[in-house]
């Protein structure tokens, strides 16, 4: 038995505006869940539904195998961080983080132990008497945090926590929360738009779009093995590039200007003559030599980053990138040599967009890495 | 299994759909609770007095103000058979046109030149808004003094000219005029604030760049200043005539409606029938009327503001 | 960017002599409450020598101190009448979600178009019937509920963030201790802007309390001046102007100490 459980969950709005639809995912104890999607694709309604903030209007919400739809939220033992921290301005930092406790009537001796230790966990300790305005970003990200941990609750939700905070914090801030999640043991339910937050923090992630799941599963399956071009084109940075293509007899066409020669064994399972979308990671766009290569394209722009170099080339319609390590020597005009093979690529429906043929290649990696 | 699950759900189901209802019916008591002090004294004070009003303009009174015949609508054709009701209706209209534009003007003028940046421009504002806390009473004395025919100010200033004595408050000619002036002057205190609130509030980046474009004070004025300052606009207006149809203390205080009953504006003649004559049936009456045409003029203002206010 | 020196004096000069006029009454008024009678009647302008026999005679003659009291006590159960009436309702309209909020909220918008001078005869024989004429709670009761306050908190209501409930939601605090404890601290400042509106126009009320009081004992200082300048000679000028500058000189120090608070806050509850 999960801990959560959504069961053909949805939510609309006056009975017309559907924001969720057939929502079903499971989610366990002790994991770190992350429901990621563009703006409006309705991750932040899906965790307020499961906070209680807004009624389910069908399905089922189950929390340890009982129902519990029509809870209000504080009697689903749980936590929220919001994105823009909802501290009470007029409270102190030790007033706010103490605030639910009182709320709940909790023993003063017991608020007083649990602020303590709160406090000296999250580093707060010398910022108690402060009010929410002396404090910068992260301090205030910090005690929204510590709000939640001196809850004791099992569950905690979080609305974008990081959103507000430049890169740099973010990326720490990124790691202090896994920690934090790993070493209380909590059920985490966390919602970002940022993908590599995702991939970075979660132990699964729910793809969401268009109020629809996309995809459930790890960061790395869901990098390797994207259900659709939604996951495909969202998981990833660069994002995977893509091509319409087709196989005609002995060929690969894409974007009727890529040619690449198949064996019969490489492509049983795609269907011949069908609009397929082939798509190719940046990193399997590799680097050819005059004598290694199997294509020669257009740089029409180059990314020097220091430690690597994304070169941007035509295909057709498209623009694909690579990401090639070190720094290459490369210029927008130059006609680039270049190494492609089927084996590396993806293929999807071009009708419905779903996947029809992982990149074959990575799992020999797989192997190759254990 | 599958019917198990079906036979689950429907409980389930039932028991979510009931607790549903509740938290409904819990928030619209939650609320109604929230509002009901509200609701009970508008009731009382507000929506009753205005029915009754209305039902008191169908009859006769006694000198409690309790109904004794009902008469229709006698009231009303009395009222407007009246010439004095009349006059005091065009008393009031005459009186709205005075003060309505003059208070506008007078008091956007002040907030422009009081919306520049300049040393000692906060006494300033203090001074042009101070007349907001004068009160109708004071404002009244004061300028019954200003008024005065041989010792008041106005007077005095005009006999440097040699110009004759005028009868400010004693000249039918001249006394709805004074009243208006007097009137002006408590308004703009208030009026100011608010237009000087909505100058502050429009973003200093459009006049920068018109600045650069290097648009002159007047076009600024004309192009940037009015069209994002029209909501604060149209808030004053109607605030500024539906106070206008409102008056009442400096009618009273400097004039008693009189001379000739030049002055007795709408609500002075409401107040002198139900309370000095005992008339309440005819007072209602008017005070119908009067509300009418708020409401009329509010719901015009709304039509007209939707129209041509320009909202950031 | 720096004006040119031109624009600046005719600017400054704009200013002053509008200065001048809006303040001329009450400087006037200023200065005949501390001239000494015959000079008033001269027709001076600039006095001479300086009395406070006005001030003397205005307290002396008329119970000018019982009447402040009157006014300040009413003026007080006004605001906060209407300081704790709007803010239940503005809470309601901003933080409860229930079925017919929105046609309640325009019942409130319509309460703005009914005029209280054309409801004032029912209200007279209410106040009446109840007894309460000659009362401060006659005085005050029929101002408790106010639209205009009840916009302007839930103008500043709105911008609490709706986070702050829905944290308080999942802490488990109720409406009433989150509206207590929350809100009400929050909004601090908007509450003071309407107060300080609310004591304004309450202060300065002249209808209502000339018809709800009769006798000495409730009469508020608008009423007593009224009283004062119609049972005055004609050479009492400045005792009459004595009073009215002792009634107007606390709302006057209210508004300087809460000019700019007060043109803040009525510009956003003035303008959606």
């Amino acid at each position: 038995m999960s801990y959560i459980e959504l069961s053909n969950v949805s939510k609309s709005y006056d009975k017309q505006r559907s924001v969720l639809n057939g929502i079903d995912v499971s989610i366990e104890k002790g994991e770190f869940f992350v429901l990621v999607g563009p703006s409006g694709s309705g991750k932040s309604t899906l965790l307020r539904l499961i906070a209680g903030l807004e009624e389910i209007t069908g399905g089922e919400l189950h929390m340890n195998g009982k129902v519990i739809n029509h809870l209000p939220p504080k009697d689903r033992h749980l936590s929220m961080v919001f994105q823009n921290y909802a501290l009470y301005p007029h409270l102190t930092v030790e007033q706010n983080i103490l605030f639910g406790l009182n709320a709940k009537k909790v023993d003063k001796k017991e608020q007083k132990q649990r602020l303590h230790k709160t406090a000296e966990m999250m580093g707060l300790t010398e910022l108690l008497k402060r009010k929410p305005r002396q404090l910068s970003g992260g301090q205030r990200q910090r005690v929204a945090l510590a709000r939640s941990v001196v809850s004791e609750a099992p569950l905690c939700l979080m609305d974008e926590p990081l959103s507000n905070l430049d890169a740099k914090l973010r990326a720490h801030m990124r790691m202090e929360i896994r920690q934090l999640q790993k070493k209380l043991g909590l059920t985490m339910v966390y919602v970002t738009h940022d993908q590599v937050e995702a991939m970075t923090m979660g132990d699964r992630i729910m793809v969401l779009n268009d109020g629809k799941v996309q995809q459930v599963g790890k960061p790395i399956e869901l990098y390797n093995k994207p259900a659709n071009l939604f996951v495909a084109s969202f998981i990833g940075s660069p994002k995977m590039n893509m091509g319409r293509a087709v196989i005609k007899g002995q060929q690969l066409v894409i974007e009727e200007s890529l040619f690449i020669p198949v064996k019969a064994a490489d492509v049983i399972d795609i269907p011949k003559n069908k609009r397929l979308i082939a798509g190719i990671r940046a990193e399997h766009l590799f680097k050819g030599t005059s004598e290694e290569k199997t294509h020669v394209l257009d740089v029409i722009n180059v990314e020097q980053l220091g430690n690597e170099t994304m070169v941007t080339f035509e295909v057709g319609g498209e623009f694909w990138t690579a990401k090639w390590l070190g720094q290459q020597i490369v210029h927008t005009g130059d006609r680039v040599p270049v190494q492609l093979s089927v084996e590396h690529m993806s293929f999807f429906d071009a009708d419905t967009g779903k996947l029809i043929k992982a990149a074959s290649s990575l799992k020999q990696k797989e192997g190759v890495a254990i | 299994m599958n019917e198990a699950a079906v036979s689950l759900g429907s409980d389930a189901a039932k028991l979510i759909e009931k607790a549903k209802k509740q938290r409904r019916t819990k928030n619209l008591i939650k609320g109604l609770l929230f509002l009901l002090p509200s609701l009970v004294f508008f009731s009382i004070f507000l929506f009753y007095p205005m029915i009754r009003t209305v039902y008191l303009s169908f009859f006769l009174t006694n000198a409690s103000g309790a109904p004794t015949v009902f008469v229709g609508l006698d009231n009303f054709a009395q009222i407007f058979s009246s010439p004095l009701f009349l006059k005091s209706l065009k008393t009031t209209f005459l009186f709205v046109l005075y003060t309505v534009p003059g208070t506008i003007v007078i008091s956007l003028f002040l907030a422009v030149i009081a919306n520049e940046k300049l040393r000692g421009i906060g006494m300033f504002r203090t001074i042009f808004s101070s007349t907001m806390g004068i009160s109708v009473a004071a404002a009244s004395v004061f300028w019954m003094f200003l008024f005065h025919p041989t010792m008041g100010w106005l007077n005095q200033f005009l006999s440097i000219f040699g110009v004759e004595a005028i009868g400010w408050l004693t000249d039918p000619k001249w006394a709805l005029l004074s009243v208006s002036i007097s009137t002006i002057w408590m308004n703009i205190g208030f009026t100011f604030l608010i237009l000087l609130g909505g100058l502050q509030s429009i973003d200093s980046y459009l006049y920068e760049s018109a600045d650069i474009d290097g648009a002159g004070y007047f076009y600024k004025l004309r192009r940037i200043t009015i069209p994002m300052l029209s909501p604060t606009l149209f808030f004053v207006v109607t605030v500024t005539l539906i106070n206008a149809f409102q008056t009442f203390g400096q009618v009273d205080m400097l004039t008693r409606g009189g001379p000739q009953n030049e002055t007795s504006v709408i609500v002075y003649s409401i107040y002198r029938d139900a309370f000095v004559n005992y008339q309440y049936g005819t007072a209602s009456a008017q005070a119908v009327i009067l509300f009418v045409i708020i409401l009329g003029l509010t719901l015009l203002q709304f039509k007209l503001g939707e129209r041509k206010v320009h909202y950031q | 960017m720096t004006m040119p020196f031109y624009k600046k004096v005719v600017l400054y000069l704009l200013l002053s002599v509008s200065a001048f006029f809006i303040f001329a009454p009450a400087i006037m008024a200023l200065l005949m409450s501390f001239m000494p009678g015959e000079q008033i009647l001269t027709g001076t302008i600039i006095p001479k020598s300086f009395t406070l026999e006005h001030y003397r005679q205005a307290f002396e003659r008329f119970p000018l101190l019982s009447y402040l009291t009157n006014s300040l006590l009413v003026s007080l159960l006004i605001m906060a009448g209407q300081l704790l009436l709007s803010s239940l309702a503005a809470y309601a309209f901003v933080f409860l979600e229930f079925k017919g909020r929105d046609a309640l909220f325009f019942l409130f918008i319509a309460t703005m178009m009914i005029p209280f001078e054309a409801s004032i005869i029912p209200n007279f024989q209410t106040i009446r019937d109840l007894n309460f004429l000659n009362t401060y709670t006659g005085l005050s009761l029929p101002f408790f509920a106010m639209a205009f306050g009840t916009f302007l908190l839930r103008q500043n209501f709105k911008q609490i963030p709706k986070e702050l409930k829905e944290a308080s939601e999942i802490a488990g605090m109720g409406d009433l201790k989150f509206y207590l404890t929350v809100v009400l601290p929050v909004a601090k400042t908007s509450l003071v802007t309407l107060g300080v509106y609310g004591f304004l126009s309450a202060w300065n009320m002249y209808l209502w309390p000339l018809l709800a009081t009769t006798d000495d004992s409730v009469r508020t200082v608008q009423i007593g001046l009224k009283q004062l300048q119609s049972q005055e000679q004609l050479n009492e000028w400045g005792v009459i102007m004595a009073g009215g500058i002792i009634v107007v000189l606390p709302t006057l120090i209210l508004l300087f100490l809460g000019q700019k608070k007060l043109q803040k806050g009525l510009t956003e509850g003035a303008l959606k």
